[in-house]
């Protein structure tokens, strides 16, 4: 920290470089501030390290990841920090040594297909099972040693809204506060201006089962909030949800995060962690496979996607030599539904020369677009897979793990 | 936290137990089988039995009452089962797992909203009964003793199916399971016929089975056993009142830790 040493001109010139981007101003300025009050220097430096931080807000790099390290916060202790995580349900090997670790006031997307571990590493962190191995810390509470404590600090809400359908959206919030020992007055109105908060007033005296999907999934998450906690889980909040309703929770989530809570969400889409997500950590077969920020993780599964499907399967291969020589990675390539998906860096014009070379060759097309990367792009660039296949051998539906997926180069 | 844990128990487990209240309100379905099963019990035991079998110096129609009134509890029990594994399947179970509430709660919530459905049943097999000609023949403190005595029997098995409940590998196959324990326990009792009528080797079990105990107290209880009647050889006959409860704090005592057991293991 800039105060710990404040008789070090040299090391608080260089700290000041290392908080502030674009401080070469500062460190210019150096020799000449020489002479002055070195506390003065301190709070200077601080100061505006300070604003920064706060100007920068959620948005400030967070660790665990490949940000670089200057760019880093320190100090500031996870509100989640999870080591090693191991959990087994017979066989399968759920999760698999996972590390992570969030920042408070900020938001981890878990990135993954069905069945990489996600829902199993939010049980365990939610205290609902227990691990195997490995150690995890919410809000200051071990998730094996002091689960109540954990699940005083946390709120949970999920893919399958944890909610009672017989009940009142009403009841079920008073039942919740009630169970975090408000008494009933308190439990009454918090449940009042959760509802209120959530548009479901005019829906609160109806049975849960009455309500829509997208409803019931506010309920539930207002359910997380009833006792304001400063760590919440978001296991799958969007999955099966209308985009209209996608958009009122990502509002939601960007709501509680503007007011400080630390989030964890899982998702299936690399949009949503997109929107939402501070540091996204990609998870597969219970293990992370990368982490980032998005823009990141994009750059590093390269840019815009040549999608290509063909009409003739005799000319697959022609079609395959045309796509790698404009690709600048590995082109994935599925033979039963005749596509090819190759990264490309010069958008359209790309485009425009694979479709001269198609035609030049009499290639016959179905379908030829530019699109941006997708989470199945994402997933094949990092692990060579594609995410159906990644869940087929996971879920072992009998479907071979190398049915659609043809690593090339 | 200001709350101990047997504070936070009996809170939780009110709240639990009102929720299952509310339900039983809102879904009439489950009221209304748990209203006509016991009339119909009533009415089949009476008039199908109750003419064919004869028991010197009774009237068998009196002294088979206090038999269903049991039976019919016992298979009560089978809601508990059937509500906890209805419960286990549904998103709720998630919810409270991750409150800091107390993981007893929702076992002891759902045995203590169930007595309700005891309650019901017994006041309706009782009208229902009476009816039919039934008399309560001793004073009115006594059967109110003997109907406590039956729901705190029925209160005990529940936990027994609480259990059941958590085992079994889904909702279908509970009524199966329980029937498994429920029917050598209300069959090879004294609920039907005098157990002195059994082949030796069943009526040493119809004797120290506690539903024949339980039977037994509630007939003594209700004055239903005519003077004239021998007593019964073994102790648990002799002292049911006495045998019940302490049958009711073992089976407690044994199973409600073994299904909360259960239930904080369970994913």
């Amino acid at each position: 920290m800039c105060v710990a040493e404040p008789d070090n001109d040299d090391h608080l010139a260089l700290c000041g470089v290392s908080r502030l981007r674009g401080a070469g101003v500062m460190e210019a300025h150096v020799d000449r501030l020489a002479g002055m009050s070195r506390i003065g220097w301190s709070v200077l430096c601080c100061a505006k390290y300070g604003a920064t931080n706060r100007v920068v807000g959620t948005k400030w790099p967070v660790q665990s990841g490949i940000g670089s390290k200057e760019e880093r916060e320190p100090d500031v202790p996870g509100a989640i920090v999870a080591e090693g995580l191991t959990k087994r349900f017979g066989d399968v090997l759920a999760v698999a040594g996972l590390d992570l670790t969030v920042p408070e006031g900020t938001v981890l997307g878990l990135l993954g297909p069905n069945g990489a571990g996600k829902t199993t590493a939010v049980s365990i962190l939610t205290t609902l099972i227990e691990p195997d191995s490995g150690t995890a810390l919410v809000a200051g509470a071990d998730v094996v040693r002091e689960p109540q404590k954990v699940r005083e600090r946390i709120g949970l809400s999920g893919q399958y809204a944890a909610v009672d359908d017989v009940l009142t959206g009403y009841e079920n919030l008073e039942m919740i506060g009630r169970l975090y020992r408000f008494d009933r007055r308190r439990a009454r109105q918090r449940a009042d201006e959760l509802l209120e908060q959530f548009e479901l007033t005019d829906a609160a005296h109806r049975p849960v089962k009455t309500y829509s999907g997208g409803m019931r999934r506010r309920l539930d998450l207002a359910g997380a909030l009833v006792a304001e906690p400063p760590v919440i889980f978001l296991d799958e909040p969007t999955t099966g949800l209308d985009p209209r309703s996608r958009l009122g929770l990502w509002e939601v989530v960007r709501d509680l995060v503007a007011r400080g809570t630390t989030i964890l969400l899982t998702t299936q889409y690399l949009e949503e962690a997109d929107q939402l997500a501070d540091e996204i950590l990609v998870i597969d077969h219970g293990t992370a496979i990368a982490s980032g920020t998005s823009d990141e993780l994009k750059a590093r599964v390269g840019g815009e996607r040549l999608d290509l499907t063909l009409g003739n399967e005799a000319q697959l291969e022609t079609a395959v030599m045309i796509m790698r020589a404009v690709a600048t990675g590995d082109v994935e390539i599925e033979r039963e539904q005749q596509r090819i998906v190759a990264p490309v860096d010069a958008g359209a014009a790309s485009l425009m020369r694979v479709l001269r070379e198609l035609d030049e060759r009499g290639i016959e097309l179905h379908d030829l677009s530019i699109r941006r990367p997708t989470l199945d792009d994402v997933f094949f660039a990092l692990t060579g897979h594609t995410t159906a296949a990644a869940q087929s051998a996971g879920d072992g539906d009998g479907l071979p793990a190398d049915r659609r997926e043809v690593r090339t180069r | 936290m200001s709350f101990d844990s047997l504070t936070a128990l009996v809170h939780d487990s009110a709240v639990i137990a009102k929720r299952n209240i509310i339900k039983i309100r809102r879904v009439p379905d489950v009221l209304v089988f748990v209203l006509i099963s016991p009339i119909m019990f009533v009415l089949l035991f009476a008039y199908v039995f109750g003419g064919s079998i004869d028991i010197p110096g009774s009237n068998y129609r009196e002294f088979l009452m206090a038999g269903i009134f049991v039976q019919t509890v016992v298979f009560g029990a089978t809601f508990t089962g059937a509500g906890i594994a209805d419960d286990m399947q549904k998103g709720i179970i998630t919810r409270f797992r991750s409150l800091p509430m107390s993981r007893t709660a929702v076992l002891a919530g759902r045995t203590a909203s169930d007595v309700v459905y005891n309650v019901l049943s017994l006041a309706i097999m009782m009208a229902t009964g009476f009816i039919v000609g039934w008399r309560i023949r001793d004073g009115i403190g006594e059967a109110l003793v003997a109907c406590v005595l039956i729901l705190i029997f029925a209160y005990a098995l529940s936990w027994v199916m609480a259990y059941v409940a958590l085992i079994v590998p889904s909702p279908e196959v509970i009524n199966n399971a329980s029937f498994i324990v429920i029917f050598p326990l209300t069959f090879v009792a004294n609920t039907f016929v005098p157990s002195q009528n059994l082949p030796r080797l069943l009526q040493i079990f119809a004797e120290w089975n506690p539903v024949s105990a339980a039977t037994q107290a509630a007939r003594e209880l209700f004055g239903n056993i005519p003077h004239e009647t021998p007593q019964p050889e073994a102790w648990a006959l002799q002292h049911p009142v006495l045998y019940t409860l302490v049958w009711s704090v073992i089976i407690v005592a044994v199973f409600a830790p073994l299904a909360v057991r259960r239930y904080r293991r369970q994913a």
